[in-house]
């Protein structure tokens, strides 16, 4: 392959012909991957596509099968983690793996600390912490338990602690995927502080945004395979979108009718909650849902969003309010209460709330209908129609129904989860963030599904966190604020800016 | 790749293979009135009581618990039955023992739905809620045998260990209890179920399912089996002992479990597995008797065979051996480099 015409400086890390294979799975086939000292280099793809695990070759949690590594000139076999630190790699993983129960300068030191006479000298401990926090340019004690710090702040710990390891690389998975916007100023400071330094930093993130902001160099991967290295500024957004997936992406552009679709409310709403809340969680708040509508709900991480749809599906007990499923009260103390009430709810967090990751594909999406029906089990022929049926309606990759469910990358796990849902024939789905650290690819094949299912009359709550998406998709936007709801809104009536306005500013003085 | 019983499979056999080497009798099998005779026949008819308790271990486990009661659990099944055939006038009556039996399993399940309903409905970690049985029971037992050791004579209660159809009939009931938690744990979705509770709470509550229900079974099956197992070991004894009946025997249950392949971590069970383990330590035990193993050293030796056999399964090690080859193998294709190899 040939390289950009400014590859003079020599990269800190030259991987070659990398070759990986998981049974059955080809993962990477033959990449390459150059990384330069002072660059941020953002690694894009659908999931699936190769990325964790060209970081996972790089960082030396797999041993690759054929190709080779080298860093700073020196050719290196990684038989694990601690061979890929000794080497100046360092990575922060998505999930931070730190010790929440230790001190902030325990955490950036560990393993590291200074010794006097044999025992651990604490006192240089926390003055080492605190310089290299500083260095970050944050001042915090650092004898402050690091579970009393924000996500944000924990993530610049991971990165202070690879600083004391002395890292050339900088290995930054999905960094900001639990962040609000100021923490995410205040992380990319910090990486082009570093970059400034000479740290070569590998920035790996489905935020098209943020990718655009901060890296130098993009290189694309699309199943396993290398697509090609850029410059970010000579790769225009449309054309690395069309890169990652390989075909146009007009897609999204179809879904957008769905909005505008007009909504009979005339008769009894699907489900009507009238004053659910439960104290020091929620405010109570209203919220209908008609036949085949999509209602969006809007607001920023920990806006209530979360804890009102569990209150409605009885994930979480409300301890004020009433609801009606389709006209007559129901009682929701408990999940089973929703699903009898045909209510399906796909948890925000899937690893936790959503899949059972030893089980397989198929077993998950059984899942659902197998708990209604109780112990008498689905008869195989009819298990095996459900199973492909679904599969093929969300176009699950791999398209097999005895793959660990724990295998498969995000997005297919949360097609799995729609389709667990889908088999139990809901008429009111509600969907909290199921687009979140998924790939643009898979984004647009879910939002089209879920404009889909409401044309054919079943009734969504959706739940995201990009406002795009919400306004493409729903009707109406309940909008929420401060574990209150701050108003409904027609979504015809609002683009992105008036609803960004609506969020920050409305109910300020007017409070409904 | 390989099947998951491979490792326990091969141990078994292997241990089989020395026992063999050293004694060739240790295989033979001989008929003697209408009966099968020989080490191994003895194996198959002593791992009934730990193949229950295992079996209902396995269950539980599965479900992210442990149950630590079940020794103590025998004991009182067994204080139950014989006093139950010590008060009748007529201990060699058919009904009196079958009584006995009902009773004492009875009593067994209930205390198993004790357990579950400590661990299921009031959320108390199952190690901790199964201990309160695992200290109390055997203080139960003895206030049912007033702090007697309670024996009997009564022919068809002793048949339950001793009796033979061709094969020893202890033999029979584990099969048939092998059987009957198999198929229902298999032909209907209770053994998924169990799993998906097992694996991800959570989710499964989310889902729909019933994990409390599915919880408390667990341990009313683990109650009710080892109820039966106690019942074996008095019949063996002809005595209702409240402190020796299943000593220990938790953990060796825990430990076939284990060498079966079901990860303590729960979720994904075998009960075939589970058979393989039991057999494995009942063949252990024999071997110790057979090798002449000094009573003082076999703990030591027991010990030493289980560490190898759990060290052969671990997945660390597995997976350590293919990195092995693996990057010998990616070494040998990259290009020529003095330090290629060299770890750092």
């Amino acid at each position: 392959m040939t390289l950009p015409a400014d590859a003079a400086t020599a990269p800190i890390v030259e991987m070659r012909g990398i070759t990986i294979s998981f049974p059955g799975v080809l993962a990477l086939d033959n990449v390459d991957f150059f990384l330069r000292p002072g660059e941020v280099h953002s690694l894009m793809g659908e999931n699936g596509a190769g990325k964790s695990t060209l970081i996972k070759a790089l960082t030396g949690v797999y041993a690759i099968d054929s190709g080779s590594i080298d860093v700073t000139g020196t050719s290196q076999v990684f038989r694990g983690t601690s061979d890929a630190e000794a080497a100046g790699i360092s990575t922060v993983y998505q999930e931070i793996n730190l010790c929440t129960n230790l001190s902030v300068g325990e955490n950036v030191m560990l393993g590291h600390e200074p010794r006097k006479g044999g025992r651990i000298d604490w006192k240089a401990v926390h003055r080492l912490a605190a310089e290299h926090l500083e260095g970050l340019g944050i001042s915090i004690d650092t004898r402050s338990l690091l579970s009393n710090h924000s996500i944000a702040i924990q993530q610049l710990v991971a990165i202070s602690r690879a600083m004391v390891l002395d890292a050339k690389v900088l290995v930054l998975d999905e960094p900001t995927s639990s962040l609000d916007r100021g923490e995410v100023e205040q992380l990319f400071t910090v990486i082009r502080d570093l970059r400034a330094k000479g740290a070569a930093i590998i920035f790996v993130s489905h935020f098209l945004d943020q990718v655009y902001e901060i890296a130098d160099r993009i290189t694309v991967l699309r199943n396993g395979k290398l697509v090609g290295e850029y410059l970010v500024k000579d790769l225009p957004r449309d054309q690395l979108v069309t890169k990652m997936i390989g075909r146009q992406l007009d897609d999204l552009e179809a879904i957008s009718s769905t909005a505008a679709r007009a909504i009979d409310r005339t008769d009894t709403p699907i489900l009507k909650a009238t004053g659910v809340g439960r104290r020091g969680v929620l405010e109570p708040v209203d919220v209908d849902v008609f036949d085949g509508e999509i209602v969006g709900i809007a607001g920023l991480l920990g806006s209530g969003r979360t804890e009102l749809v569990r209150l409605l599906y009885g994930a979480d007990r409300a301890d004020s309010g009433n609801i009606e499923v389709a006209g007559t009260p129901a009682k929701m103390t408990s999940p089973r209460h929703a699903i009898d009430r045909r209510i399906a709810f796909s948890s925000e967090d899937r690893r936790e709330e959503g899949i059972v990751a030893d089980l397989t594909v198929a077993e998950n999406i059984l899942l659902g209908i197998q708990a209604r029906k109780g112990l008498r089990k689905i008869r195989r022929e009819k298990q095996d129609s459900v199973v492909s049926e679904y599969m093929a309606a969300l176009d699950v990759r791999p398209a097999d129904p005895d793959m660990v469910a724990g295998n498969l990358s995000g997005g297919n796990q949360q097609k799995v989860l729609i389709a667990r849902w889908l088999a139990t024939a809901p008429e009111l789905l509600i969907l909290d963030e199921p687009t979140r650290g998924i790939d643009v690819g898979t984004k647009a094949d879910l939002q089209k599904k879920v404009a889909e299912l409401s044309e054919q009359g079943l009734s969504v709550i959706f739940i995201s966190s990009e406002l795009e998406e919400v306004l493409r998709l729903a009707q109406r936007i309940v909008v929420m604020r401060d574990r209150k709801s701050i108003g409904g809104l027609d979504s015809r009536r609002f683009d992105l800016d008036g609803l960004i306005e609506f969020i920050a500013n409305q109910g300020e003085g007017s409070a409904a | 790749m390989k099947h998951r019983l491979f490792w326990p499979v091969a141990a078994l056999v292997t241990l089989i293979l020395i026992n063999t080497i050293a004694r060739s009798q240790f295989a033979s099998i001989t008929v003697r009135d209408g009966r099968l005779y020989g080490a191994l026949i003895d194996i198959l008819r002593q791992s009934a009581p730990l193949m229950l308790v295992s079996l209902g271990m396995t269950i539980v486990i599965a479900t992210r618990g442990i149950d630590l009661s079940v020794g103590a659990v025998m004991a009182v099944s067994g204080a139950v039955a014989l006093t139950i055939i010590d008060g009748s006038s007529d201990p060699n009556n058919l009904g009196v023992v079958l009584l006995a039996v009902v009773v004492a399993i009875v009593v067994s399940l209930l205390l198993g739905v004790w357990n579950g309903f400590l661990v299921s409905l009031l959320g108390i970690q199952p190690i901790i809620a199964t201990l309160v049985l695992m200290l109390a029971g055997r203080g139960v037992a003895l206030l049912i045998t007033e702090g007697f050791i309670t024996t009997v004579n009564s022919t068809p209660f002793e048949f339950l260990s001793t009796g033979y159809l061709l094969l020893p009939f202890a033999f029979f009931i584990w099969v048939a209890a092998v059987v009957a938690v198999g198929l229902t744990e298999r032909r209907t979705a209770l053994g998924v179920l169990t799993e998906a509770v097992g694996i991800n709470p959570e989710a499964s509550r989310l889902a729909g399912v019933r994990s409390r229900g599915i919880i408390w079974s667990a341990y009313a099956a683990s109650g009710a089996l080892a109820g039966i197992a106690g019942i074996i070991y008095a019949s063996n004894i002809k005595a209702a002992d409240a402190n020796a009946a299943g000593q220990f025997i938790e953990l060796y249950a825990i430990l076939a479990v284990v060498l079966g392949g079901t990860s303590l971590m729960g979720g994904k069970f075998t009960l075939a597995g589970t058979v393989v383990g039991v057999l494995i330590i009942q063949t252990l035990e024999s071997t110790m008797l057979f090798l002449g193993v000094p009573p003082a050293e076999s703990p030591v030796f027991f010990a030493a065979v289980v560490v190898v056999v759990v060290v052969i399964q671990s997945p660390r090690l597995h997976r350590f051996m293919r990195g092995i080859t693996r990057s010998a193998r990616s070494r040998g294709s990259a290009e020529p480099s003095e330090d290629a190899g060299v770890a750092i």
